[in-house]
């Protein structure tokens, strides 16, 4: 696929007008997500009522494909619970990957837009930053690197 | 019209040189080898441009790399502007290294039989090969090597280990390739020695006066790119070398990416040691050079141990080889240095000089194109540059860009480019980087200009 496509439907959009941007003044979690390849940084905040997440906000320097993920992401993930969360966070890194089942799928709905991002291998762990991201903040982990163990692609830093 | 090779201190290049740094729409410093060419106001486009013709058969040259016929990308013709970070190899190239599989490969210095003196004679022809490339005295200051990176590893972790002390310092510049820096902390950190950096200039250009300000009694050697990998900004290191030499301080260039676009000439340069690697010229992977001046090869202890390096083995003592074998432990990369031979008899057969005259060409082409696109920031306007060229497009992500690109079959580096001081002193993260080769035309570099206007309005 040209990437050309994926920037015009969805990436361009949430480049100009990221949703969720910024910082929250009483985050009840925080992570830091790195990607020493394009040398995107982010900052995560959520804020976790019991079970629901109820705010987020992010922030940082990345590329637009980042960018736009962590934007579709805090819209996506608002007002859910943590587990459902979870589970996004596994159905987004199988989509980026290929590997998606049908029902992943049906559960990611608008993020489907993303699926092409599998087609352009040396930019999956872009779209993935900040999943990864979340999912550190979600399970208490303060910093978290696309080099890291967990991460779906073998790491190329230069 | 045939070219007029220019030479890198042309009024074009110090023209090119007033878009300076931290203009983010500069006006265009058409370059004067552009501007003979091109017709007047009509900076865009190859029809403006046409005129301009290398001093060699350009089609018959593309014609000898056959992936830049065979790849599509996209369906499109691959434009291959990446050969900063690795160069395509041509057929007669291919060609050795089917002959040598095929009909002489054996190990060498060790068999009696037919294949391993064949095998050996091929190889030791190509130390001398690469010899009288550098112009070095002698073959045995020729060591093979799996690239630049090993050379200076070699240099670091054999010399650096015998001849550092607690307190001594090495003198590095701020554009140095990560490869020669992290060697030189991990012998520092382990001798207790430090590191001192030569500044760069807003141009991109290595800060002299600094430069001379940082020699002490401490002072144990210079390590420095000949040309910067991130920026393009070729470096005075005969004028820096003897600089050195007048405190007694040898010198390491780095000269990975000055081989393909310029005749080195370690003896005219009078460099204590020189690196490259054979897949930035032509050739393959996994084969490098260093030159180093034999007396100081000689004093070094060996860096590796294993067969071929040693006279003779027992638990008691064993004995070194002579240089260069001392350096050469194991059975080395006997077909990639072979192939770099014929890599370097294909040059040599171009000629560096006309090679050179037109990537400056095709540089100057490039630099007034992208120069003329608002919000473009070139990065790197020193006046003498090797065909290199680092820019970003607003604030829009060199991925992004790259990404972009690659839909329209144009290869470029995106990133920091193993190269993070540099980018720091610029205040970027990452650029975009094209790099040119003597294979590359004026039309594809009108592709990457219009490609560049394009994604700039497409992030509007």
């Amino acid at each position: 696929m040209e990437s050309r496509a994926l920037y015009q439907e969805v990436i361009l959009d949430h480049n100009r007008k990221p949703r969720n941007y910024g910082r929250l003044e009483q985050p009840t979690h925080h992570s830091e997500g790195l990607n020493p390849l394009c040398g995107d940084h982010i900052q995560l905040d959520v804020a976790v009522d019991g079970e629901q997440i109820k705010q987020l906000a992010f922030e940082g320097q990345s590329c637009a494909i980042c960018k736009a993920s962590a934007s579709m992401m805090s819209a996506a993930v608002k007002g859910r619970s943590v587990a459902e969360a979870d589970q996004l966070v596994d159905g987004f890194r199988a989509l980026a990957t290929g590997t998606a089942d049908a029902e992943q799928m049906v559960t990611l709905g608008r993020l489907r837009v993303f699926e092409g991002i599998k087609d352009l291998p040396s930019r999956v762990k872009c779209a993935v930053l900040p999943w990864h991201t979340l999912h550190a903040a979600l399970h208490a982990q303060s910093v978290v690197s696309t080099e890291g163990d967990a991460d779906p692609v073998p790491g190329n830093p230069t | 019209m045939s070219a007029v090779p220019f030479s890198h201190n042309t009024t074009a290049s110090n023209q090119g040189a007033r878009s300076a740094e931290g203009a983010t729409a500069s006006t265009a410093p058409v370059a004067a080898a552009v501007a003979h060419a091109v017709d007047s106001g009509a900076a865009h486009g190859s029809a403006g441009v046409a005129g301009m013709q290398p001093d060699f058969d350009l089609a018959r040259v593309r014609a000898d790399f056959p992936i830049l016929s065979e790849v599509r990308v996209h369906g499109r013709p691959l434009v291959y502007l990446d050969n900063a970070a690795s160069s395509q190899m041509p057929q007669a190239v291919i060609e050795r290294i089917v002959r040598y599989q095929r009909s002489g490969h054996a190990n060498i210095h060790r068999g009696v039989h037919y294949l391993s003196d064949q095998a050996t004679n091929a190889f030791e022809a190509a130390r001398s090969t690469v010899r009288a490339f550098l112009n070095a005295c002698e073959d045995r200051e020729i060591i093979f090597t799996s690239g630049t990176t090993e050379a200076i590893n070699l240099v670091a972790s054999s010399w650096g280990r015998s001849a550092l002390q607690p307190g001594d310092e090495i003198i590095l510049s701020e554009l140095e390739h990560h490869a020669n820096i992290v060697p030189w902390q991990m012998v520092c950190d382990e001798k207790g020695a430090r590191i001192r950096v030569i500044p760069v200039t807003d141009s991109g250009e290595l800060d002299l006066e600094a430069y001379r300000r940082l020699f002490n009694a401490r002072t144990r050697l210079v390590g420095v790119a000949h040309v910067s990998n991130a920026l393009g900004t070729v470096n005075p290191v005969q004028e820096m070398i003897s600089i050195a030499h007048a405190y007694g301080v040898p010198v390491l260039v780095d000269g990975a990416q000055a081989v393909p676009h310029e005749t080195v000439d370690v003896q005219a340069l009078d460099c204590d040691f020189y690196a490259f690697s054979g897949h930035k010229l032509y050739g393959p992977t996994g084969i490098g050079v260093l030159y180093g001046r034999a007396a100081l090869l000689e004093q070094m202890p060996p860096y590796k141990g294993g067969g071929d390096m040693i006279l003779s083995v027992s638990f008691e003592k064993t004995t070194y080889n002579h240089i260069p074998h001392k350096f050469e432990a194991g059975t080395p990369a006997i077909m990639p240095a072979i192939a770099l031979a014929a890599a370097i008899d294909y040059v040599n057969g171009i000629g560096l000089p006309r090679m050179g005259a037109w990537e400056q060409h095709l540089l100057a082409h490039a630099t007034a194109r992208l120069a003329a696109i608002e919000g473009v920031r070139i990065i790197g306007t020193a006046p003498h540059k090797a065909a290199v060229l680092s820019f970003n497009i607003g604030n829009v992500h060199p991925h992004d860009v790259g990404s972009l690109l690659n839909d329209e079959g144009i290869a470029v580096r995106t990133g920091h480019h193993c190269a993070q001081p540099v980018m720091k002193r610029f205040g970027v993260p990452a650029t975009v980087r094209a790099s040119f080769a003597f294979y590359n035309t004026l039309a594809e570099v009108d592709l990457l200009a219009d490609a560049i206007g394009r994604i700039k309005t497409l992030f509007e």
